[in-house]
């Protein structure tokens, strides 16, 4: 059982000050194995909170971030599963799935997370399957409307992935979750 | 001048005073087992000659009258008993009048004086009074000061307080109390006395060995307090008074200090609140040296903590006026002690506000108040210098932050930025960012324009250059954490109302323009952001119901994020203009507002034209704009056409061939949008995607000759996949023999002895493949779209 934790979008400090008290309660450091961040954190303090929850930390630029160092996609293994990273200010149209569907025969994964839209999907398609863990702080964004808080917690198991998705909705946190699984050929199934 | 071997000889002599002692109590002891009240009487005064020596300091004398303290309790046991030694009690006490030194006389005849009280053969008062003044035979301080003790220890369970047998008709507790005020203030004239003592003795030395007698004197406060009979009368009538009255008198601040701090710790905080007015009249009598403030900041306290304890109490702090007459305690002590460094005006008005905000939150204008007093003491002096004293005002200012957590509070204190005002410009900064995280850690909301300007006011130091301080000199990293702690702030001013929160957002913008080049960058983001929240929550507002002029309109709104965002020219912040003003196109676009959405793209294009000329930034901004583009309803034909054309141009024109490959394709986008009435130009389209495909092949054709091998042919594959994707969507130029076409050509490329396998390029191009081959096992329409496509 590996944890995975999926969020970006902060936005701090330009769109919002902080994490929510109730995300920030929650992600104590030494439960999660791998971060991935979309990006757009924006600044150094952010990074530096990511890095005390967990050190392997793995982040793609944002058009907004400090650190123009990044880059632009991220490919890692674990356990059983190819995932790919993206910000996705870079695939247009913007939020438009079967375009991020091309980043993700390109960049040959099963799972691809990406973000930008601040809008929470989860999205099974024949190469495998597009993650948008939304914005972690609820920022604005121009594409969305009503964004509300949200990361994402994923458990990787052999072949199995289950992806726990975080909400903050009226001051209340609530989970949802979503089974994919793998066969040993690249597809990922919608349990 | 120490004398160097002083402690080896003072154990020397202790050694012999306690040998002393133990040769002469032996004698008395056969003495006693023989009745022979002659030889007791010889022995005991000898034995108690021992505690007649100068040479032992108070540590080691102490060690000597316990040792003589335990055989007296031995005589006493023979005096009570008549029967042993056949002399009246009345005789005795004559007798013993007869021993040859006084301080032996003496002990011996506190000793009977025990037992004659005892005996009620003679009033307690009586006895009492005799031995407290015969005491005054012995005027050297730490003989005297032992000898008083052992009386204070014989009469501690004689004394006529109520329910004490020895209380009689001619017995009062008011005899009690003389006799142990007495003493105490024969003891504390001793005690004082010491430091006169000795020329063999440190400055140091002297303090040292006070110290370890100053309990003596105070456990005689501590017994007052223990009778019963003094009650808030008679403690406010009688004992305090005289009690302070020594404390004055001796004009010792060693002594005043330890007896100020016992009475408060020693009498009820119920007292203290009644006699307040006495207590304090006290303190600007005391000596200039003496730490008042710690004394009053621990009746403070004490007080603090009463008043906690139960709902009852508060009411009578406000009926004797406690926070009035502690206001101007502390403003006497102030005047009267000049000496008084500023630190320790300040510590004083720390106690008293902490004092407030424990027992009377409620009472703004005491918090006030106090903030004043502080002000007052501040002004005609030039910025504070002393960093204790700095530390103590940022104490001060961070008290009410501490307790009302709800900074709203705070900003009504009229007197709190005028005590800002006298903190040189660091500390004022170091204050304001404690204000800061404050409002961020409480997340508190400022709701109105009128506190958000005070907030302003409070941390100016933080929003622009004070008057003597140069940017140029911070430290970065401490200065982007300055920055960023006000981009955070600005997202706590809030008001749902529209029209107050443009107010609001008027009057941080206000602020934040004057912050310089340096601080618009942190700043102008976050202004702008939350001014396009309330754009959306106005989105479609014209005017009112009545159809009246309002000022929060859209219109108007972005008319001021205009302004802003051209203030960052000035930085210069190219990169982050642009964004900001694709931002704005696109809440324009929503609100319907075409000339103002075409406007903000004019100003990013020219932004990208002119200022952007950083290749990779190039590459970022040209996507955002079509990004943004792409998404654009509002305009009309002719606006559209100039924004797609400029971007296209602009596409192709990006140096390096991949990238210009890239944005061209993603420029197709922008000529078929999937919405109900979105254009759909299908020939535009593939004019994108056949100008990306020419591309591609210069980009082949460059690597061919300038390496001499096939370059990747990634590009061939994400063009294929935009074929693809119009393919699906309807477009009727994009046919599957192109398809086709493309993937032979890509086949072809792979396959070709040139060309190097890939790890990018093959997979890409397997999966795109097996994503054709599925499209056509899906069944249905997508089936028969693809049927004619081979792979």
């Amino acid at each position: 059982m590996v944890l995975v934790l999926a969020l970006g979008d902060l936005h701090v400090p330009h769109r919002a000050p902080d994490l929510p008290a109730k995300f920030k309660s929650m992600l104590v450091p030494g439960k999660i194995q791998h971060i991935i961040c979309t990006g757009n954190l924006c600044i150094k303090e952010v990074h530096d909170y990511l890095k005390t929850l967990c050190p392997d930390l793995h982040i793609t630029r944002g058009e907004y971030d400090e650190e123009t160092r990044y880059p632009e996609t991220k490919t890692l293994t674990i356990g059983q599963f190819k995932l790919g990273l993206c910000h996705g200010h870079q695939v247009i149209p913007w939020g438009d799935l079967d375009s991020l569907a091309m980043l993700q025969r390109q960049l040959d994964v099963d799972i691809l997370v990406t973000g930008h839209t601040h809008q929470f999907t989860a999205y099974k398609h024949e190469g495998g399957v597009v993650i948008n863990p939304g914005s972690a702080t609820g920022a604005y964004s121009s594409i969305t409307y009503d964004v509300n808080p949200s990361f994402v917690l994923m458990d990787i198991d052999g072949l199995r992935v289950v992806v726990y998705v975080y909400e903050l909705i009226d001051g209340e946190v609530k989970v949802d979750k979503i089974d994919f699984k793998k066969t040993t050929t690249v597809n990922l199934v919608f349990l | 001048m120490m004398i160097p071997d002083g402690i080896e000889d003072e154990e020397k002599w202790l050694a012999e005073g306690i040998a002393g002692i133990q040769h002469n109590a032996f004698y008395m002891h056969r003495a006693l087992d023989a009745n022979n009240l002659r030889e007791v009487l010889k022995y005991s005064a000898q034995m108690l000659s021992e505690l007649r020596t100068s040479k032992l300091s108070p540590h080691k004398y102490y060690e000597l009258y316990m040792r003589a303290f335990d055989e007296l309790r031995k005589l006493e046991m023979f005096f009570k008993d008549e029967s042993r030694h056949g002399v009246s009690i009345v005789d005795l006490y004559e007798l013993v009048q007869h021993a040859g030194n006084i301080l032996p006389r003496l002990y011996l005849l506190c000793t009977v004086g025990s037992v004659y009280i005892k005996s009620k053969e003679a009033p307690a008062k009586d006895v009492l009074k005799d031995l407290v003044e015969m005491c005054l035979g012995v005027q050297h301080p730490i003989r005297g000061l032992f000898l008083r003790c052992y009386l204070a220890q014989i009469s501690r369970d004689k004394l006529p307080d109520i329910g004490s047998e020895y209380k009689g008709d001619s017995d009062t507790v008011v005899d009690a109390v003389d006799f142990v005020l007495q003493n105490f203030i024969e003891m504390n004239k001793l005690w004082v006395r010491l430091k006169h003592q000795g020329p063999g003795r440190s400055r140091e030395k002297l303090e040292k060995e006070r110290s370890e007698l100053r309990d003596l004197v105070g456990k005689n406060l501590h017994v007052l307090s223990q009778i019963e009979g003094v009650d808030l009368e008679m403690y406010k009538d009688t004992v305090l008074p005289r009690i302070l009255e020594q404390i004055v008198n001796c004009k010792d601040d060693l002594s005043q200090y330890y007896l100020m701090d016992c009475i408060i710790q020693v009498f009820p905080d119920e007292y203290h609140l009644q006699t307040l007015e006495t207590l304090l009249g006290a303190c600007p009598l005391l000596q200039p040296t003496v730490d008042i403030k710690t004394v009053l900041s621990q009746l403070m306290d004490r007080l603090s903590n009463y008043a906690a304890s139960s709902t009852d109490v508060l009411p009578e702090f406000l009926r004797v006026e406690a926070f009035a007459k502690l206001s101007s305690a502390i403003g006497r002590v102030i005047e009267a002690q000049v000496e008084m460094p500023i630190v320790g005006a300040i510590t004083l008005y720390v106690s008293l506000l902490t004092f407030t905000l424990r027992v009377h939150p409620d009472r703004l204008d005491y918090v006030d108040q106090v903030l004043g007093a502080c002000v007052k003491k501040l002004s005609g002096k030039p910025k504070l210098e002393d960093s204790k004293a700095k530390k103590q005002v940022v104490a001060l200012l961070s008290a009410p932050l501490e307790k009302y957590k709800d900074i709203v509070m705070a900003l009504t204190l009229s007197n709190y930025p005028r005590v800002m005002d006298h903190l040189d410009n660091e500390t004022n900064k170091v204050m304001a960012m404690v204000i800061i995280q404050s409002i961020l850690k409480n997340t508190s909301c400022i709701s109105t324009a009128d506190q958000v300007e005070v907030l302003f006011e409070l941390i100016k130091g933080l929003v622009k250059d004070l008057d003597g301080t140069d940017v140029e000199e911070l430290d970065e990293e401490d200065f982007k954490e300055e920055q960023n702690s006000v981009a955070r702030l600005i997202h706590m001013l809030y008001n749902d109302d529209p029209e107050e929160m443009l107010k609001i957002i008027c009057a941080a913008k206000k602020n934040i323009m004057n912050g310089g080049p340096k601080r618009l960058p942190f700043t102008v983001p976050p202004l702008i952001l939350s001014a396009l929240g309330l754009i959306r929550r106005l989105q479609g507002r014209e005017g009112d119901l009545t159809g009246e002029e309002v000022p929060a309109t859209p219109k108007n709104i972005f008319q001021i994020l205009n302004q802003a965002i051209e203030a960052l020219t000035t930085v210069p912040s190219p990169e982050l203009a642009l964004r900001l003003y694709l931002e704005c196109a696109e809440a324009a676009n929503d609100c319907d507002l075409e000339p103002v959405a075409y406007e903000f793209f004019t100003q990013a294009f020219v932004l990208y034209e002119e200022e952007i000329t950083d290749s990779k930034s190039q590459v970022t901004a040209i996507h955002l704009i079509i990004g943004t583009l792409q998404r654009m309803n509002v305009f009309g034909v002719e606006n559209r056409d100039t924004l797609t054309h400029k971007a296209t141009g602009y596409s192709a024109k990006l140096l390096k061939k991949p990238d210009q490959c890239r944005a061209v394709y993603a420029c197709s986008h922008l000529f078929w949008v999937d919405d109900l009435d979105g254009i759909k130009d299908g020939e535009r389209v593939l004019l994108c995607l056949k100008r990306a495909l020419r591309i591609a092949n210069a980009a082949q054709q460059m690597i061919n000759i300038t390496r001499g091998s096939s370059g990747p042919v990634t590009l061939f594959v994400e063009i294929l996949n935009k074929y693809l994707y119009f393919f699906e969507k309807g477009n009727p130029q994009v046919t599957s023999a192109a398809i086709q076409a493309l993937i032979e050509l890509i086949t072809t490329e792979t396959k070709s002895d040139s060309t190097a396998p890939d790890a990018v390029s093959d997979p890409f191009f397997a999966s795109t493949l097996r994503y054709i081959q599925f499209q056509k096992q899906k069944g249905g329409a997508m089936s028969e779209k693809y049927d004619s496509i081979k792979v």
